[in-house]
C-alpha cells in the first residue's frame, strides 16, 4: 500500500490523521486509546494558564443537527479549554509521548494576550517532549469573551504578534489554528505567516445555534432555560472549511504555508479532498466523537487504496493536486457549454427533476403522460439543479457540447476559451480585480 | 386422548389455549415514532406521484409522508381521511404490494418500496388514538339519504353525505355495521376490534343513523326507500356464493369460505371453533388465502389451496401467496375439484390437473385425491337480492362513473356495482364519489 507517513512542518507521524484539539484529546486515557486505534497524532486539548483551571457549564455542552435517522450531521459545543489542572495535563502528555515516540503530539495552547503569558508557558509545555504547538485562535465562545480564542483570531495584528512571541519562545514548530468566523480567511493566514508561524490549521468551529426548543423557546443546548451560540463542527461545516483551505493554498502570499485541514473530515474521501485542495494532513474530531476512535482504520485503508489506484506514492504527491483548478469566477470559460442528459434506463420516474426545473428554474424538462422525462436543449441553461435533486446517482449528467456544435438555446456555436474579462458585455473590458 | 392437529375430522381446540392469541395477533405490528421517521425519510416526495395515481382513493401519499417526517402525524391523517375516511382499515387490508407500493419509485430503484401502508397506519392510528374527529358537518340541507349496506362503500358514502349536511340512515342486514371489514377479512389483519372502533370513530361526524338487521327484501324495498328519502345509495355487496359444480359438494363440512371467516371474526374464543385436520380451500383469491391461513392458524394439520390456473393468474397477490406459504399452506396450481368423496361428511376431494391453452382452461384427465375433512369454497361471490328494475351488467348493478344507476335518485357502489376491483379501498372511493354526486344532484334545487 502507498506510504501514508506524514511530515507536517517537520512533525512526523505514521499517517496524516490527527485527532483535533477537543474532548477526545483531553486526557491520557483517551489519547492512549486513540494511539492504540491507529491515529497518527493528536493535538492535545487546549492548555491554559497554570492556576485554577477554567470551569465548564454543568448542563449540556452539545447541540446537534440530525438527519431523519438520527445521523449526526453537525454538532456544536459550548465547552471551554481543558478544565483539568495544567500540571496534570503536562504529566500525562509526558507519559504518553514517552510511550508513543513515533506519534505526533501537539500541544494546543491558549493564554491571555500578553507576551509573558506565552513565553512563560511554551518552554514549560515543551518539557513534555511534545512535537509542536498549535495556537488556539479559533474558539468562538466563552474564551473569546475573555479576549482569547477567536477574539484574537479575528484580528490579524494580534495573530502576527502572538505568533512572533511564540516563535521567539520555542524552537518547536508553531501552528496557528484559525477561526472561520471572519469575512476573509486570508488576512489571518497572512498574519500568521508574517508572525513566523510554521503552519496554519483550519477551521475551528463556526458560530452557530443548532436549534431552538419549540416548547421552552430556548436555544439548544439549554442551560437552565437559556442558551448561547456554540461552535459548529462535523460534516455540515466541511464545505466552509474546504473553501478556506483552498483560499489559503492558492493565495500567492500563503501558497507555501503548510495547512492542516480540519472541518467535517468523516471518511478517507473527505481527507483526500482536503489534501487535494492544499492541506498536508487532516485533523478529525466529530467523526471520532460520533463513532469512536476506530474510524481511523477506514480512513487509513481508504486513503491507501485510493492512492494506490491513482499511483500516488506518498501523501505529499496527492497534496495540492486540485489547487491549480481553483480559480475566480471571472476566469471560468464562458464558452464551455453543457446540457443535462437524463438516462432513461436509470430514471425511476420520481419527477423531481421536472418539478424543480418547472417551478423554480428554466422549464427545460418535458414530462410525458407515461412519466418519461427529457431535457429541452433549447431551454436548458445547464444550471445543474436537476442533477443535484435527482435521487439516482449518475442518472442525470451534464454533456459537454463539442467545439463548433450549436447551442440550441442561444443558436451560437461553441467557441474557444473566453472568459468574463474579455466578454463584450463587460463594460470594464478588463479584470474585475 | 386429547385434541391435537392430528385428531381426524372436525375438532375445536387443536392447539394449546395460549397459542391462539399469538397466532391471530397483528400481522404487521405498528411502526413506532422513530421507525416511522426513518421509513418516511425514504420517500422522495415525487412530483405527481405514481403511488398517488395508483391509489384508488387518490390519497396524497407524498404529502402525508412528509407530514409524518416533520412530526405531525395528525396532519398526515387528515390528508389521508380527506380522500379515504376508512384510511385506517385500508392501511391494514389494502394489497399495497399491488397498489401504491408497487408504483413507488423506490420499488423501481431498489425493489423495496417506501412502506406506504405501514406509514398510513401510523398516521391514522395517531389521530384515532386521540379519539378526535377531523371533520365537521356543513349546515343542514334538510335532505335525507338512505344508504343500504354498512360496508366500506356505504360507510364512506354515509360519512361524506353527513359531512355535506345531509341526514343519513344506513341499513344493514347484519347485526353489526362494517360489512367486509367486520366479517370478511382475516382476523390478523384487523385485530382488537378495529373494524368496530373505526365505525364508532367515523360516526362521530354526526347525522348518521344506523339500523342493523334491515335487509332489502326483508321489510325494505327500493320503492319504499325512494318514497321516504331524497336519494338512495345501494352498497349491498355480493351476498351470493358461486357453486363448485363438483359432484358431492352438498356433503357435510363443505362450506363457503366467507362464512368460515365471518364465524372466526365473530368468535370470542377461537379455541371453540372447529377446524378440520386436513383442510382444502378451493380458489385463488384473497378470501381463499384468508381462509387457508386462518385454518392453519387454528391448528389444521394440512391446508391445501387448490387453484385451477397458474400462479401468475392467481387473484391473491404474490405477497399473499408468500404469506400463505410461510404459514405452512400448500398451494396446488393448475388443478380443480371434480368430486367430493365421503360417506355423509366430506373425506376426500378428487381433483384434476388443468392446463391453460390460449386462455381457455383444459382438463388433462389426470386426477389425484387430497384428504379433506373440511372443504372451503372461495371461488367468488355473486350479486344476490338486488332490487328489481335496476339494469344489471356482467352480474353487477350497472353504474356511471359517479355511481348513478339506471333508476333516478338511486346510486350504487362497492362490490355490488360494476367497475373497479372488489377491494375495500375501491369501495371507499366509489362511496365517496357517489356521495359527492348525490350531493351535487340534491343541491341542484
Amino acid at each position: 500500500m502507498a506510504d501514508l507517513t506524514s511530515d507536517f512542518c517537520g512533525i512526523k507521524s505514521p499517517n496524516p490523521f490527527w485527532l483535533a484539539s477537543a474532548p477526545p484529546t483531553d486526557k491520557e486515557y483517551n489519547v492512549r486509546r486513540a494511539f492504540e486505534a491507529g491515529w497518527g497524532g493528536v493535538v492535545w486539548k487546549t492548555l491554559g494558564e497554570a492556576g485554577p483551571p477554567v470551569v465548564n457549564v454543568n448542563g449540556p455542552r452539545y447541540g446537534a443537527v440530525h438527519g431523519a435517522d438520527r445521523r449526526l450531521l453537525a454538532l456544536n459545543n459550548i465547552e471551554l479549554i481543558t478544565d483539568r489542572p495544567l500540571e496534570v495535563n503536562l504529566e500525562e502528555m509526558t507519559r504518553v509521548k514517552r510511550d508513543y515516540p513515533d506519534r505526533a503530539l501537539i500541544a494546543s495552547v491558549m493564554v491571555p494576550c500578553t507576551e509573558e503569558a506565552w513565553t512563560e508557558i511554551l518552554p514549560r509545555i515543551a518539557e513534555t517532549g511534545c512535537d509542536g504547538f498549535e495556537l488556539n485562535f479559533g474558539c468562538p465562545h466563552g474564551m473569546a469573551e475573555r479576549g482569547m480564542g477567536s477574539a484574537v483570531g479575528q484580528v490579524p495584528e494580534y495573530i502576527e504578534m502572538v505568533a512572533r512571541w511564540c516563535k521567539a519562545a520555542t524552537g518547536l514548530p508553531v501552528i496557528v489554528k484559525l477561526t472561520p468566523n471572519v469575512t476573509n480567511i486570508l488576512g489571518p493566514a497572512e498574519a500568521a505567516l508574517r508572525g513566523g508561524a510554521d503552519a496554519v490549521s483550519l477551521i475551528n468551529t463556526v458560530n452557530s445555534i443548532t436549534s431552538v426548543d419549540l416548547d421552552s423557546f430556548a436555544p439548544q443546548p439549554t442551560i437552565d432555560g437559556k442558551g448561547t451560540h456554540g461552535g459548529l463542527c462535523g460534516p455540515a461545516v466541511k464545505p466552509i472549511a474546504l473553501n478556506m483551505v483552498a483560499e489559503i493554498a492558492r493565495n500567492p502570499a500563503t501558497a507555501g504555508l503548510p495547512i492542516s485541514g480540519i472541518g467535517g473530515v468523516t471518511t478517507w474521501r473527505d481527507a483526500a479532498e482536503f489534501l487535494a485542495l492544499g492541506a498536508s494532513n487532516v485533523q478529525v474530531c466529530t467523526a471520532a466523537m460520533t463513532y469512536g476512535f476506530k474510524v481511523v482504520q477506514e480512513m487509513i485503508s481508504g486513503l491507501g487504496q485510493y492512492m494506490d489506484e491513482k499511483g500516488f506514492a506518498s501523501v505529499s504527491d496527492l497534496s495540492r493536486k486540485a489547487v491549480p483548478n481553483v480559480t475566480d469566477w471571472q476566469y471560468l470559460n464562458l464558452n464551455h457549454v453543457t446540457k443535462a442528459v437524463i438516462s432513461q434506463d436509470d430514471c425511476i420516474k420520481c419527477g423531481r427533476c421536472y418539478i424543480a426545473c418547472e417551478d423554480t428554474s428554466h422549464q427545460a424538462i418535458a414530462m410525458s403522460p407515461d412519466r418519461s422525462f427529457t431535457v429541452k436543449d433549447e431551454d436548458c441553461v445547464a444550471c445543474n439543479l436537476c442533477v443535484n435533486v435527482c435521487p439516482v446517482e449518475g442518472c442525470i449528467t451534464m454533456k459537454t457540447l463539442p467545439h463548433g456544435a450549436v447551442d440550441a438555446r442561444t443558436g451560437r456555436e461553441v467557441g474557444d476559451y473566453a472568459n468574463w474579462t474579455t466578454h463584450p458585455n463587460n463594460v470594464m473590458a478588463c479584470s474585475a480585480e | 386422548m386429547s385434541i391435537s392437529p392430528m385428531t381426524p375430522g372436525l375438532a375445536a381446540g387443536r392447539l394449546p389455549k395460549d397459542s391462539y392469541a399469538a397466532h391471530f395477533s397483528d400481522l404487521h405490528p405498528p411502526l413506532d415514532a422513530h421507525e416511522a421517521q426513518v421509513a418516511a425519510d425514504r420517500c422522495y416526495f415525487c412530483h405527481d406521484a405514481p403511488c398517488m395515481t395508483a391509489c384508488p382513493t387518490s390519497i396524497d401519499v407524498p404529502l402525508f409522508i412528509r407530514q409524518i417526517l416533520t412530526g405531525t402525524p395528525e396532519a398526515a391523517a387528515k390528508t389521508i381521511f380527506d380522500q379515504n375516511i376508512l384510511g385506517g382499515m385500508c392501511a391494514r387490508v389494502c394489497p399495497t404490494e399491488t397498489l401504491c407500493e408497487q408504483a413507488c419509485v423506490r420499488e423501481t430503484a431498489e425493489g423495496r418500496p417506501v412502506e406506504i401502508g405501514r406509514l398510513q397506519r401510523y398516521a391514522t392510528d395517531s389521530l384515532m388514538a386521540k379519539n378526535s374527529h377531523p371533520f365537521s358537518r356543513a349546515a343542514p340541507t334538510g335532505k335525507r339519504v338512505a344508504v343500504v349496506g354498512a360496508g366500506p362503500a356505504g360507510l364512506s358514502a354515509a360519512h361524506r353525505l353527513a359531512m355535506r349536511g345531509h341526514d343519513v340512515t344506513v341499513f344493514d342486514a347484519r347485526p353489526k355495521p362494517g360489512g367486509l371489514n367486520e366479517y370478511g377479512i382475516a382476523s390478523y389483519k384487523a385485530p382488537e376490534g378495529f373494524a368496530q372502533k373505526e365505525v364508532d370513530w367515523l360516526m362521530q361526524i354526526g347525522g348518521i343513523a344506523v339500523e342493523t338487521g334491515r335487509a332489502l327484501g326483508a321489510g325494505l324495498t327500493l320503492e319504499g326507500l325512494k318514497a321516504e328519502f331524497d336519494a338512495v345509495f345501494l352498497a349491498i355487496g355480493l351476498a351470493g356464493v358461486n357453486a363448485l359444480r363438483a359432484e358431492g359438494e352438498e356433503k357435510e363440512n363443505v362450506r363457503d369460505a366467507v362464512e368460515f371467516i365471518a364465524d372466526l371474526r365473530q368468535s370470542n374464543d377461537l379455541s371453540t371453533l372447529p377446524v378440520g385436520r386436513d383442510v382444502v380451500v378451493i380458489g385463488g383469491g384473497m378470501t381463499a388465502v384468508d381462509a387457508a391461513v386462518q385454518a392453519k392458524l387454528l391448528g389444521a394439520r394440512t391446508v391445501t389451496m387448490l387453484y385451477r390456473r397458474g400462479r401468475e393468474r392467481m387473484g391473491a397477490s404474490e405477497y399473499e401467496q408468500d404469506l400463505a406459504a410461510s404459514r405452512g399452506v400448500r398451494i396446488v396450481y393448475n388443478a380443480r375439484p371434480v368430486r367430493v368423496i365421503g360417506n355423509g361428511a366430506c373425506a376426500e376431494v378428487e381433483c384434476e390437473y388443468t392446463v391453460e391453452e390460449n386462455g381457455a382452461l383444459v382438463s388433462t384427465g389426470e386426477t389425484f385425491r387430497l384428504p379433506a375433512d373440511q372443504l372451503f369454497k372461495a371461488i367468488g361471490q355473486t350479486l344476490a337480492g338486488a332490487p328489481d328494475g335496476l339494469r344489471i351488467e356482467g352480474g353487477k348493478i350497472a353504474v356511471s362513473a359517479t355511481g348513478r344507476t339506471s333508476v333516478a335518485r338511486v346510486w350504487a357502489g362497492g362490490d355490488c356495482a360494476s367497475g373497479g376491483e372488489d377491494l375495500t379501498v375501491t369501495a371507499v372511493a366509489e362511496g365517496r364519489d357517489a356521495a359527492d354526486d348525490i350531493h351535487a344532484k340534491l343541491m341542484e334545487g
